[in-house]
């Protein structure tokens, strides 16, 4: 009886790590591709453990004359905590309200706030353009973030932790003559963290991946983000794969290890949060 | 519940909804709208807005009968039939063997998510080149079983499926997670009556866990039905819609027309034959729903 559960288990383990190994490789591909010359990526059969590393693909991105690679990087970190903090401040003020503070018209308002989920974003990419083309905030960073700001999920999820959160606290803080800002910044906000940090995760991965809609609002090479970088880059020097590989690396390396020191809320929030794309 | 003056109750109701219901107004409602109207009109963008055409449904007409519609949902349904089975197939394994107990659990978990926090971007360039017909890993390694692998990206025929592989690469982990909070909501009592009632484990499996998470299944293939409509990354990265046009999928040519054609009027018509291809695969999914209660 023994020997049949250890035979099973070494088969959930030999089906574990073939897919671990299917997973892995093509990021193995990329790691190595990136210390390689440009000649020794075309060598057949290929070569995991580079002969001669070299930095050559990290050098040539960094002397591209027509992409700024570190400015992209900066501006990707700008983004994604600009963004982020945006989405968390307004979301969780109108959780704030759907959850605790009655008032007539909330649900529909609540419902129609919900309704944004459906929409897919590509029907309202062409018109947003025109928008912010009008406003004259095309190529600004107010003007990419601006209509992400509204996250239906953010709030639905928000609003279902406020709602876990005992009224008492609320109430002894409203009944000591607190107002209801006040209560909301020191008392519900501190308390929703765990909902807050999640989702700022989700915020700051989401931004840091986006590439569509900065594709069309940034025309400018120095507003471009990272993403937007790289694809511009594999249209020109989609050839010179150890330029590439070198900055998908740089591009993945950050999120990864955000993602690895979270890793807990991130699948929290994936459960959490159900299917969401 | 007490909640201080009635003032500040609505000041801060105003203050707080302000900005929420202002984007809300600006950049989801109105774009609706906007879309609807520009799908009616023959502008394109280089033209002053003035001198825009009002042609009614001459957009959609164009777009239906001018077979470039067709195609594309071709391709999309061509995606849909080679992803959506292997990624339902994949996501369950994955999501059974880490419903196991066993040790060590956590990195093989990590590890199965990394290409989901992985962007689009990087990841349709990274296997642009492991499909590469000559230098990728994928065909030398076909090779070495005797199979002589296709020019993948190169080829129309092979173009596609190369799309998918990087996309079941990419998504496994995402679908594994949410199939997995499934499978660890089953009551094991099932299981138990099934053992001493002398089942095997694969009867377990198809007799009761499938069953019982067919709910999840079900969501999940309905939501990739309505993402498969809209992939873009990995087809505009990895093959811009070529081969010879053998990869064009909906957004692609949205993006296309709108942003590099300027054919605004043109293009906002097919964002609305998408959204109405959505909105018929959510009524589907409204009508078939059984009662079901989702165990939260």
């Amino acid at each position: 009886m023994i020997d049949k559960r250890k035979i099973q288990r070494i088969i959930f383990y030999i089906i574990l790590s073939i897919i671990a190994f299917l997973v892995i490789i093509p990021f193995l591909w990329m790691i190595s591709a990136s210390f390689k010359s440009n000649e020794a990526i075309q060598t057949i059969p290929i070569r995991w453990i580079p002969e001669e590393p070299t930095l050559e693909g990290y050098r040539s991105i960094l002397g591209l004359s027509n992409v700024d690679f570190l400015k992209a990087f900066y501006n990707s970190i700008a983004y994604s905590l600009l963004r982020t903090s945006g989405q968390i401040i307004i979301c969780s003020m109108a959780a704030f309200i759907f959850a605790k503070v009655p008032f007539r018209g909330r649900n529909i308002l609540f419902l129609m706030v919900l309704a944004t989920m459906m929409i897919p974003g590509t029907v309202v990419m062409i018109p947003n353009y025109l928008i912010l083309k009008n406003m004259h905030l095309l190529n600004s960073y107010t003007g990419l973030i601006l209509p992400s700001l509204l996250e239906g999920l953010y709030i639905f999820i928000l609003r279902q932790y406020m709602i876990g959160i005992d009224d008492a606290y609320l109430e002894a803080a409203m009944i000591d003559g607190a107002s209801l800002r006040f209560s909301f910044r020191k008392i519900i906000l501190p308390l929703s963290r765990p909902a807050i940090f999640t989702l700022v995760l989700f915020g700051f991965m989401g931004s840091w991946n986006d590439y569509l809609w900065p594709l069309i609002v940034l025309s400018k090479k120095t507003k471009w983000t990272l993403q937007v970088a790289l694809g511009v880059m594999n249209t020109q020097f989609g050839n010179s794969y150890h330029i590439m590989m070198a900055g998908a690396l740089i591009s993945i390396v950050p999120i990864v290890i955000v993602y690895i020191f979270t890793q807990k809320f991130v699948e929290e929030g994936v459960t959490l949060g159900g299917v969401k794309g | 519940m007490y909640l201080g003056s009635k003032k500040d109750k609505y000041l801060t109701i105003v203050l707080f909804l302000a900005p929420a219901v202002g984007i809300f107004l600006i950049f989801k409602l109105a774009p609706i709208l906007i879309s609807g109207y520009l799908s009616l009109l023959d502008w394109d963008i280089l033209r002053p807005f003035s001198s825009a055409e009002f042609i009614g449904f001459e957009n959609y007409r164009n777009w239906i009968l001018g077979g470039e519609l067709f195609v594309m949902l071709k391709h999309t349904l061509t995606y849909m039939i080679l992803y959506i089975p292997w990624i339902i197939v994949l996501a369950v394994l994955e999501a059974s063997v880490l419903n196991q107990e066993l040790g060590g659990l956590k990195l093989y978990k990590i590890c199965f998510y990394l290409p989901v926090v992985s962007s689009w971007v990087a990841g349709a360039i990274i296997w642009g080149f492991v499909l590469n017909g000559k230098y990728g890993y994928l065909n030398q390694w076909l090779s070495l079983i005797g199979i002589e692998g296709p020019n993948w990206l190169e080829d129309p025929f092979w173009a596609m499926p190369g799309v998918v592989l990087a996309a079941l690469w990419k998504d496994t982990g995402f679908y594994a997670l949410i199939v997995l909070s499934a499978l660890k909501s089953v009551d094991k009592n099932y299981y138990e009556a099934a053992t001493v009632d002398g089942a095997g484990a694969f009867t377990q499996f198809f007799k009761i866990t499938i069953p019982l998470i067919s709910p999840t299944l079900f969501l999940l293939i309905i939501f990739n039905v309505i993402s498969g409509f809209q992939i873009f990354e990995p087809v505009f990265i990895m093959t811009d819609g070529g081969p010879a046009n053998a990869t064009t999928v909906v957004v692609e040519r949205i993006y296309r027309y709108a942003f590099r054609i300027y054919k605004m009027g043109y293009a906002s018509a097919l964002t609305w034959i998408l959204f109405l291809l959505i909105l018929f695969v959510t009524l589907i999914q409204f009508r078939f729903e059984k009662k079901v209660n989702y165990d939260r």
